[in-house]
């Protein structure tokens, strides 16, 4: 696969953790988190935390839109879709994710009309080729995804397609990073930029972290180059005491970001004033709704909603493990109350959330893996 | 938000300016180019695809770049000890060295 | 229901319910076939439900799968397949053509894989309660001689032999289906495993201590219940498991494991270490076996789990499936 396979290269991998080895301070621990979910789930896919040394930890960021979205939203979604004549559809990512009342799975098979879709588009499609129902697309995810669903509901409106609406559970990450570093029991030395997102909104938005902060930022692809070159670019500057945002992801991320993207976006979606992120608690100014020139298409104004805040049980350390403070070992449920069977907290919901990686790749791994040569 | 994968456009439509058919390994999928609509991609060039939207061009200049310059690390440090094998004290590069100017091309 | 999707729900179903209050007294690892002895006639016995949305596919059909998944499972517990029985649940209104064209597939299939249909039944019943067309059947045959398959037998240093590329039948089916709107040229690799179960038995037959077929919940499932079975533990090396681009294409733009994607046509072996090359050697000459490989091998520890390696020294664990696999996009 083009531009995937020279990024898995294993001779260029095995020279890129000796040159990270090469730059770690044998005296230093240092603690660089990557943001985004998709970084937590390639950290575990491909291994990488084989090839670090120990002194380099990597703590998972809260750049998970299914983990941190509140349950009572979900609740609110499926309340919707109670209607018989409405089509609920999602990214599969939701598909498992449960309500106070059972996930939209479980309500599938209690007989309400869940399909799956791999876009907003396709959502769109299925409420032209289905004019007797109506489809509600519950939209989750970053500014990677929201332009999607912005350009899709500007093409329901340019074509009159009135029985299609989206719920919006669209979230922006620059307030999240905000309240990682405002926590006062966090250290985080350097970061590792959400390469996706940034294909949209551009590296500028992370310039404050440098400036103020004074931590260093590498925007990231995906592939184990493109982290581990992360996190040589963020070691270097480290050692020097630098702080600067660096573009790993070039060949995809531009630096202004994507116009044409950000137009779509605010043409279709306004900030909402506050937004409750599970495990974070409520952040100003992180939020998207549809504005109201495209009321019509706001399932929350066409339709009426529970709106009840659904609170986790107290034991669930997810705020804590979200932040980086704790483990997800370290929580108590973990492991027992708390399995991707049978999740209780946000990040044991999606495949990408800390709690489910960990749990999924690394907690049955012995001490012996480190040292198993290759087989066969 | 995150999965989002190389695909080369394979099909255009002149009736249809903002879809593409785009090929990852022989696997064809119909992409809307609507966030691509400043700059829209030609048959054959590569972008990144999520959730059935192409987000980005991809630049093969600066794969190849980031690719060269990952494949140096290590020739860099072995040219510094080369050079570093002709002098008789430290392991400090004297500032206007070949091997600086090599390390600060690379970095 | 999650229980259908071959994973971890399906097993404590199986293994929480219907086992003890069917097989109490028994300690054997539950296996895909019942291999019996009555007096000293033995025969293996096994039982599979098909239910396959939609009803055919690039490569095959339900009837085929039904015919192919018996034989296999036969074949796996080492036994040859000599007659089977089917019944269908259909859905009333189901058109008889369909119908016809299953049971001409199934007719094919049979005669392909040297089975015997020695006879059926029917039952129809409302509109909406059959998914079109449900297919039941029992198989039944006779050990294969030189083959024992019991996953206690396994040791460490006991290697892992995989009979051809994975995914191929799950993601057929995936884009069959139509909602995901990808197209590939892919198609199932439903077959009877049989004539590979020969030869592994011929060349390497007093070396193969266990197989499996990796249908619902793929490669993956299958070995963490081998690792669960034999109390040890496997090691993967991921660059020798063969995957078509077009699998590997697919999975990458849905964020889907090749090794949790159901297979049709494959079946999994463990195999003695000084058996190890000769099994290979037996499947790779064999006319469909081309593309068999070692995959791997069984050490002491991850204990009762499955890690992957790459070539470049990272690895991870991968689990049984809970559930389908679904596309993602995070």
């Amino acid at each position: 696969m083009k531009f995937v396979d020279e990024f898995r290269e294993p001779e260029v991998i095995t020279k890129t953790s000796a040159e990270i080895r090469r730059l770690a301070d044998p005296n230093r621990h240092y603690r660089i988190m990557e943001v985004c979910g998709g970084h937590t789930h390639a950290i575990y896919r491909f291994g990488l935390k084989d090839l670090l040394p120990s002194n380099i930890e990597l703590i998972h960021g809260p750049g998970c839109p299914v983990c941190v979205l509140p349950m009572g939203r979900i609740d609110d979604g499926l309340a919707i879709a109670q209607n018989p004549d409405v089509i609920f559809t999602a990214f599969g990512d939701m598909m498992r994710v449960p309500g106070t009342m059972g996930s939209p799975l479980e309500h599938k098979a209690r007989g309400m009309d869940v399909r799956i879709v791999y876009s907003p588009a396709d959502a769109l499609k299925l409420a032209e080729k289905n004019p007797d129902k109506h489809v509600m697309f519950f939209a989750i995810g970053f500014e990677t995804t929201a332009p999607s669903t912005a350009l899709t509901l500007m093409r329901a409106k340019a074509q009159g397609v009135h029985n299609f609406s989206v719920f919006s559970n669209h979230v922006t990450i620059i307030p999240a990073i905000r309240a990682i570093l405002d926590s006062p029991d966090m250290r985080i030395d350097a970061f590792i930029g959400p390469g996706h997102v940034s294909t949209v909104i551009g590296c500028r938005p992370y310039e404050w972290i440098a400036k103020s902060e004074h931590k260093p930022v590498a925007v990231s692809g995906f592939e184990p180059l493109d982290i581990l070159q992360s996190i040589v670019m963020v070691l270097r500057q480290l050692r020097v005491s630098e702080a600067t945002i660096e573009n790993q992801y070039k060949r995809v991320v531009p630096w202004e970001g994507n116009r044409a993207a950000l137009r779509a976006m605010a043409e279709v979606f306004e900030l909402r004033p506050y937004f409750e992120w599970r495990g974070l608690g409520f952040i100003s100014q992180s939020a998207l709704r549809l504005r109201e020139s495209f009321r019509e298409w706001d399932a929350e104004q066409r339709f009426d909603i529970p709106g009840v805040r659904v609170t986790d049980p107290k034991a669930a350390q997810c705020g804590e493990v979200l932040k980086g403070v704790l483990k997800p070992h370290q929580c108590k449920l973990f492991g027992n109350e708390c399995t991707p069977e049978h999740p209780v907290g946000a990040l044991m919901v999606s495949s990408e959330g800390s709690c489910a990686a960990y749990f999924n790749y690394e907690h049955r791994k012995t001490a012996i893996v480190t040292s198993i040569a290759s087989v066969a | 938000m995150c999965l989002a994968i190389p695909g080369q456009v394979v099909e255009l439509f002149p009736d249809q300016p903002h879809t593409a058919v785009i090929e990852v390994v022989g696997v064809r999928r119909k992409v809307d180019l609507g966030l691509l609509a400043d700059n829209l991609p030609l048959q054959g060039e590569w972008v990144l695809i999520h959730v059935g939207f192409a987000m980005s061009k991809i630049s093969e200049e600066d794969a190849l770049d980031q690719m060269r310059t990952l494949r140096a690390l290590g020739e860099a440090e072995a040219a510094m000890q080369e050079v570093q094998g002709y002098s008789l004290e430290e392991s400090e590069v004297p500032e206007d060295s070949g091997a600086q100017k090599l390390l600060e091309d690379i970095s | 229901m999650a229980h259908g999707a071959g994973g971890k729900a399906s097993r404590r179903l199986v293994e929480g319910l219907f086992a003890p209050l069917l097989f109490p007294s028994s300690s054997e690892p539950l296996g895909d076939a019942a291999h019996l002895d009555f007096n000293g006639t033995k025969i293996a016995i096994t039982t599979d439900s098909f239910v396959v949305k939609p009803l055919t596919f690039p490569g095959g059909s339900i009837g085929e799968l039904a015919v192919n998944g018996t034989v296999n499972d036969l074949a796996v517990s080492g036994a040859k397949a000599e007659a089977m029985v089917v019944t269908f649940v259909l859905e009333a209104g189901l058109p008889t053509p369909i119908l016809e064209a299953e049971v001409w597939a199934m007719g094919n299939a049979a005669r392909k894989a040297g089975v015997k249909i020695a006879g059926g039944d029917t039952k129809v019943v409302e509109h909406g309660k059959a998914d079109s067309m449900y297919i039941s059947t029992t198989g039944i045959g006779l050990p294969i001689h030189g083959l024992k398959i019991d996953a206690r037998s396994v040791r460490a240093g006991d290697k892992i032999l995989l009979s051809g590329p994975i995914g191929d039948h799950g993601i057929t089916i995936l884009l069959a289906r139509g909602e995901l709107d990808l197209e590939a040229d892919l198609r199932s690799d439903t077959r009877s495993v049989l004539p590979l179960v020969g030869a592994l038995a011929r060349e390497a037959g007093p070396g193969v201590r266990w197989m499996r077929d990796p249908t619902r919940g793929g490669v993956a499932t299958s070995l963490n219940e081998l690792a669960r079975d034999c109390g040890l533990g496997i090691v993967l090396s991921e660059e020798m498991i063969p995957v078509r681009d077009a699998v590997r294409g697919a999975c990458e733009l849905l964020g889907l494991d090749p090794l949790h994607i159901a297979n049709e046509g494959q079946f999994l072996a463990v195999v003695a270490p000084e058996y190890a090359d000769a099994a290979l050697n037996a499947l790779n000459l064999a006319q469909v076996g081309q593309d068999a490989q070692i995959i791997g091998e069984v050490r002491s520890e991850p204990v009762c789990a499955v890690l992957v390696t790459t070539r470049y020294g990272g690895s991870r664990i991968v689990d049984m499936l809970v559930g389908d696999p679904l596309p993602r996009i995070c």
